[in-house]
This record gives structure tokens, sequence and C-alpha cells, in this order.
């Protein structure tokens, strides 16, 4: 809410006051005030706002409670934040060991460090940043998660929840279907009959089905696929699921980059003498990705979003988890408060990709 | 191919199971357990529960499992591996409950379902022990100073669409010649909002459900659950697979010594007192001074004391899950058989 913070804004000097205020008059003028409609507009954006706002300002912030430690504390008829407040370690790390969660907040360090060079736009070596971020800090980061080496004490794929869980299955998954789908892209541009069919094969089955099927095929039918008593992790069948799920539709992303490469570019390569993989690897790709970045974002932002429905294969995701905490008894009766949060949570993670996003078209769009 | 793998597997557990029967010279109850012996090879028991319901299973605020369901899967975690702690819990979804048993992801399912004459039959499963019944159940507003169903006659009940909910109040209302009004929600937070914001007389689904909607109520000592219930009884309790039987009647004898403790008058609290060179013959079977009780069951004699001694007895759990200390739901047909009730048990001799 602006509100607070434009009253606590400094009063500008009185000379300069006129010349703000009627900079003011003119913006308004110009952007809300323009037309007769977007008057009409402006004056029923401004009608719902006012509708909106106060009564959710008064259960979100005036009337809210924070405080205490159990739901008696609430009282004050707002929003109970208490009930969020008391779980938020559960929100984050789900059932993580409290003694270990160290490592997942180091695993989350790891990733920004490794994550930094490559989305820095101006990178000397980002081949070898990505290389490092998809194989090194996999590596690092399945150590300290999963423990059971060097002393670490082995925690179980299923105490990973919340949020953590969300930032695994997205990161997985981005960092084997992004691989996986440039290959199929490639495979289905290809003059190759065989590996052409088998990519549009591939492609066309896992689009034509939806992600909820293939989540409840990985979770119910695999475990009767396999023989008695071994039993594949119920992450593991999740992410690989998943990969094989968004790889199709990243192949389709990469396949509208390289679409937009103009011919002209492969023949020079061509006649510069280079072979296939690396006329691919060093003319086309390139080019291609840069073209594909809004629609690759987009796909990794609605992917993060998708991680939420693992918790309908018994994985507790934040989401999951939120809907566990709802059902404690000692805390009942404060779904809105919990979705909200999730929802919030969710938020901040999506829109900072897709910021991140914008700044990479402009620059990209910059520099042609 | 699978299936001629499972098919060879249970030939030779069967014939494994055979020549132990005829080599042991006296004829006891072979203990021999596919899922018994995974499990203590394993050292933790992997027990299928619900991904959060009140009363059954869920977790408190610092993320442990609790619930009726729950102290089930720990008792059987301490019966055979001495530790009520030794559990991995699984949230199952209503979906994929019964394949992620049968595909042994899990050792025993235990998640609130209702036992059933298809899932016995057709799904194959075992159906132990019920460990607890229920059925359509009213709250209604003590204001309204109803004692039981009939009185009902006028009132208005919130209910959720789509279920069988309606159509037994309906039954009920033609059955009895009265009138019972009913005022329709599509999600559960609706329907407790408008009881609490008094558009309704009263809230009905089944037991547990009734008793988590109490407790959402602004003010949960204004409403009373009445003691009829109607549509039938629906039992609830563990499944496990068939075919082994030896860990289906370990994990039915888990829950009835349980109630066994409650009729013994054993507590948590006085287990181990309890347990000091008593007299008295049913208490001396249940402590393991007397007879075999455990080793017939596959695990150690002290079995059942360290079930008292952790998890407590029926009545203790019920107390803390649905009970007083929970959500407020009263007894009913969780009773001892001797308090009116429908839970029983075989005897120990």
């Amino acid at each position: 809410m602006s509100g607070g913070s434009v009253a606590m804004r400094l009063k500008p000097p009185r000379e300069r006051r006129a010349g703000t205020a009627a900079w003011a008059a003119s913006w308004l003028r110009a952007n809300l005030f323009d037309t007769w409609t977007n008057t009409l507009l402006t004056l029923l954006v401004v009608a719902a706002a006012a509708l909106i706002l106060p009564p959710l300002w008064r259960w979100g912030v005036a009337h809210a409670t924070l405080s205490g430690t159990t739901r008696a504390a609430c009282r004050g008829g707002g929003a109970c934040w208490t009930f969020i407040r008391v779980r938020l370690p559960l929100f984050f790390y789900g059932h993580y060991p409290a003694a270990a969660r160290w490592r997942v907040d180091l695993s989350f360090v790891l990733l920004a460090v490794f994550a930094a060079p490559v989305l820095r736009t101006r990178t000397r070596r980002r081949g070898l940043a990505v290389l490092l971020l998809v194989t090194l800090f996999p590596a690092l980061a399945a150590v300290l998660l999963a423990g059971g080496v060097f002393g670490l004490m082995p925690v179980e794929t299923n105490a990973w929840g919340g949020l953590m869980l969300d930032v695994v299955i997205a990161f997985v998954t981005v960092a084997g279907s992004l691989p996986l789908g440039v290959l199929l892209a490639l495979g289905r541009r290809s003059h190759l009959p065989v590996v052409r069919a088998l990519a549009i094969g591939f492609i066309e089955l896992w689009r034509g089905v939806p992600l909820l099927t293939v989540l409840f095929m990985s979770a119910v039918m695999v475990p009767l696929f396999l023989p008695q008593g071994v039993s594949l992790d119920r992450l593991v069948r999740a992410l690989v699921a998943l990969i094989l799920f968004n790889a199709a539709y990243m192949a389709e992303v990469v396949r509208g980059g390289l679409q937009g490469v103009p011919p002209g570019q492969q023949e020079a390569a061509f006649s510069l003498g280079l072979g296939w993989w690396r006329m691919q690897a060093l003319v086309v790709l390139p080019q291609a990705l840069r073209i594909a970045v809004p629609a690759i974002v987009n796909t990794v932002v609605d992917l993060f979003k998708d991680t939420t429905l693992v918790s309908i294969v018994g994985l507790a995701d934040l989401l999951g988890v939120v809907s566990q905490a709802l059902k404690d008894p000692a805390w009942l009766g404060f779904p809105t408060e919990g979705y909200v949060f999730a929802a919030a949570m969710f938020f901040v993670c999506c829109f900072a990709m897709s910021a991140y996003g914008r700044r990479i078209e402009r620059q990209l769009a910059a520099g042609r | 191919m699978t299936g001629i793998v499972k098919r060879a597997a249970m030939i030779g557990a069967l014939a494994a199971a055979l020549l132990g029967f005829a080599g042991s010279a006296r004829a006891q109850a072979p203990a021999d357990s596919p899922t018994l012996k995974a499990v203590k090879g394993r050292g933790q028991l992997v027990c299928g529960v619900d991904t959060g319901i009140p009363g059954y299973a869920y977790q408190d605020a610092g993320g442990t499992w609790q619930g009726l369901d729950v102290a089930w899967c720990r008792a059987i975690a301490d019966a055979v591996l001495g530790a009520p702690d030794k559990v991995k819990f699984i949230g199952t979804t209503s979906k994929e409950r019964f394949s992620v048993l049968k595909s042994g992801e899990i050792d025993v399912l235990i998640r609130d379902s209702e036992y059933s004459f298809i899932r016995n039959t057709q799904l194959g499963l075992d159906e132990p022990a019920v460990n607890f019944y229920t059925g359509q159940t009213f709250m209604v507003r003590k204001s309204l100073n109803v004692a039981h169903l009939p009185e009902l006659n006028g009132a208005t009940i919130c209910v959720l669409t789509g279920t069988t909910l309606e159509t037994n109040i309906a039954d009920y209302n033609r059955a009895h010649n009265i009138k019972i009004n009913t005022l329709l929600f599509e999600r559960p937070e609706e329907a407790f909002a408008a009881a609490d914001a008094g558009r309704c007389d009263g809230y009905t689904d089944d037991g547990g459900s009734v008793a988590a909607a109490r407790s959402t109520m602004k003010r949960p000592g204004d409403w009373m659950f009445l003691p009829e219930t109607i549509g039938g009884l629906e039992p609830l309790g563990a499944f496990t697979r068939q075919g082994d039987e030896a860990w289906t009647r370990l994990v039915k004898w888990v829950h009835f010594a349980m109630l066994e403790a409650e009729i013994l008058g054993i507590t948590r609290a006085d287990a181990m007192d309890r347990a000091k060179d008593p007299k008295d013959p049913d208490l001396r079977r249940f402590f393991g001074l007397d007879g075999d009780f455990g080793k017939l069951l596959g695990v150690d004699n002290q079995w059942a004391l360290r079930i008292a001694r952790d998890i407590g007895n029926y009545g203790e759990v019920y107390e803390a899950t649905f009970g007083g200390s929970g959500l407020g739901l009263p007894r009913g047909m969780n009773n001892l058989f001797d308090h009116g009730g429908l839970q029983a048990l075989p005897t120990w001799h």
C-alpha cells in the first residue's frame, strides 16, 4: 500500500510545488482523462478500488493478527497471520529435519552463486557457467540435500517439502527438459526420416496428454510395472514425468526459434565448411535460443506453477504443505490465510522470473 | 511379465510357508510374512495415511504427524521394531491409495478408508480391523434444544451437494414423515460459514468431518452432536495386501492390543508400573509374562507393553484426536462393546 509512503515523502519547496502540481495535472489529463471513455474507465477503476481496497486493508493489515502462538491470539476479526508465522519453517522446508536445514540454505546460496554468471548479461564464458550450473551445482546440491555421504545425515526425499521442493522440481525439470527439448526440436527439423518421425511422435504424444494424467501414471502405474520389492523414489518418478512432459513443450518453443533464423545463416555456415553439429551449435542455436527467450521464460513460469500439481501424487510441495496445515485441528478455519500466503509466494517467484525475462528481451532487442 | 514374476514369487512364498509349516513339529501359526520381513530388514515401517484430515491424520505446527490412523501406524512400528518413530508416513490421495498399497510402496494403508465388499474381493485387499465407526452425523445449535434427530422436524440443515448426504435426509424424512429442510453448498468452507452465520440450524456430514466442522465455528461450545446417524454404518480401518495373512494378523492384533489395554485399564502413564509382576492372568498375558503371544505374531513378547507405554490405549488415543482434547466428538459407536459401542475384540486366551 503506497499511501503511507506518499505521506512520508518530504514536501517539495513551494515554487517547485506549483510546477509539480501543473505537471501532475497535465500528466493526469494526458493519461487518465484524455477522452471521455478513458475518463469513464478511470472513474470506474477508482470506484472499484475504493470499494475493494479498504475492506481488504482492514482484513489483511489493520485488524490482522501476527503475534502469539495459538489460534486464541487471533481475536482481531481480521486475517490470522499467526497461523502462517508459526508454520513458516514448514512452508519453506517441509519436513526437512530442523538440524539439517542449513543444508537447504547452503544449496540456495550455491544456486545463486552458480546462477549469477549465467543470468548476468555480460559474461565472458557463459558456456562454461551454464555447464557448471547444470552439472557441478546439481551434484553438490544433491549431496547436500540427500546426504548420506561425508558424514551428512541422510534425508529421504519424502521429508523434502514446501517451497524448497517447488524450487528443486522446477530447477531439475528446466535443466532436464531444455536440452532434451533442443534435441527434439533439431530432430523434428532433421532430414533423416526416422529421427524426424521419432521426434514428432514423442512431442505429439506428450503434448497430447494432460500433465495430471502423466503424474498419475508416474505415481500409480509405474510401480505396478516394476518388479516386486524394487521401488523407485516418488520424487524421482514425478521428476522424470515432468521432464519428459515439459521437454515436448520446450521442443516446440525452440523450434519456433529455429524457424526464425534465416536459412542464409545455415547456408553460410555450410559454405564455411562447418559440419552439421558445429553449424547448429555455433551459428543456428545461439540465434534461435535468443529468439526463443520470451517463450522459454513463459514456459518456465508455467512450469514453476505446475510444480504444485505434484501434491496430488502425495508429494508435499508448498501448496501441499499449506493444505496439510489447514487440516490441523488446533488451527482449523484459516483456508483464506493459507491460500493467500501460497499465492503471494508463487506471485513473487513468478514475477521475478518474468521481470528477468523482460530485461533480457530488452537487452537482446538493443543488441540487434 | 511382471504378473509371472509376482506369481512365481507368490508360489515360492507359499512353498516356503508350507515347508516351514511341515518342518515345525508344533502346529504353530506360521509368522512367516514377506511384509514383516521387509519391515524388519528396512528398520522402518512405511505407512500410507491421508494427506491431511482432522482427527485421522494431520500434522501439528511442528510438522509431526498426529491422529487416530497415525497412532495405529506408530503402534505397528512399536510392536515390530521397538520404536514408535520408526515410521515413514506417505500421504496418499483417495485416487492412488489402493494402487500404492498393491504395488508394495507402502506396507499398510490406514487412511480413513471405508471397508467394502468390492475392496475386499475385487481389489484383493484384506480388512484387518475397524478403528473408526461412523455414519452421517448431525451437529446442531444447542439453543435449538433438540436432543434427537426426529425432533429436527422443520429445521434447516447445511449440506454439501453431490453426495448421498442429501438423499439420506430425504429418505429419512419420508420414513419418519417429517420435514428436515436442507440448504445446499458446493464447498465445505462455504457451508461452515453459512452455519456459523446462522443461515441454518445445523450441519451434516460423516462423523469425522462434522467434528472438524464444529471446531471451525466461532464458538464450538454452542454446537452439539445428535446421537443418531443415518445412511448406514461406515466402518473405516486399515487395509493390507491379500496373500500375507501373518502381516494382516499383526496389524489386526495391534489394534486389538490397544482395545485390550483400555479394557484392562492400562494407560500410558501406568503401563510400566502395572507390568511389574501382576497377579491378574489377563495382565500377565498382555505384558508377555505368560504365553508366547508376541512370538505367534512374529514379534517379541513385550510388543503390547510397548504399545501401551508409548501410544496408550484406544480410549486415550481417541480422546486426544477426536475426543475432548481434540475435535470434541463423543465416543458413540466407537465406545467399547460393554459401553454400548461397537469396538469389540476376541479373547486372548
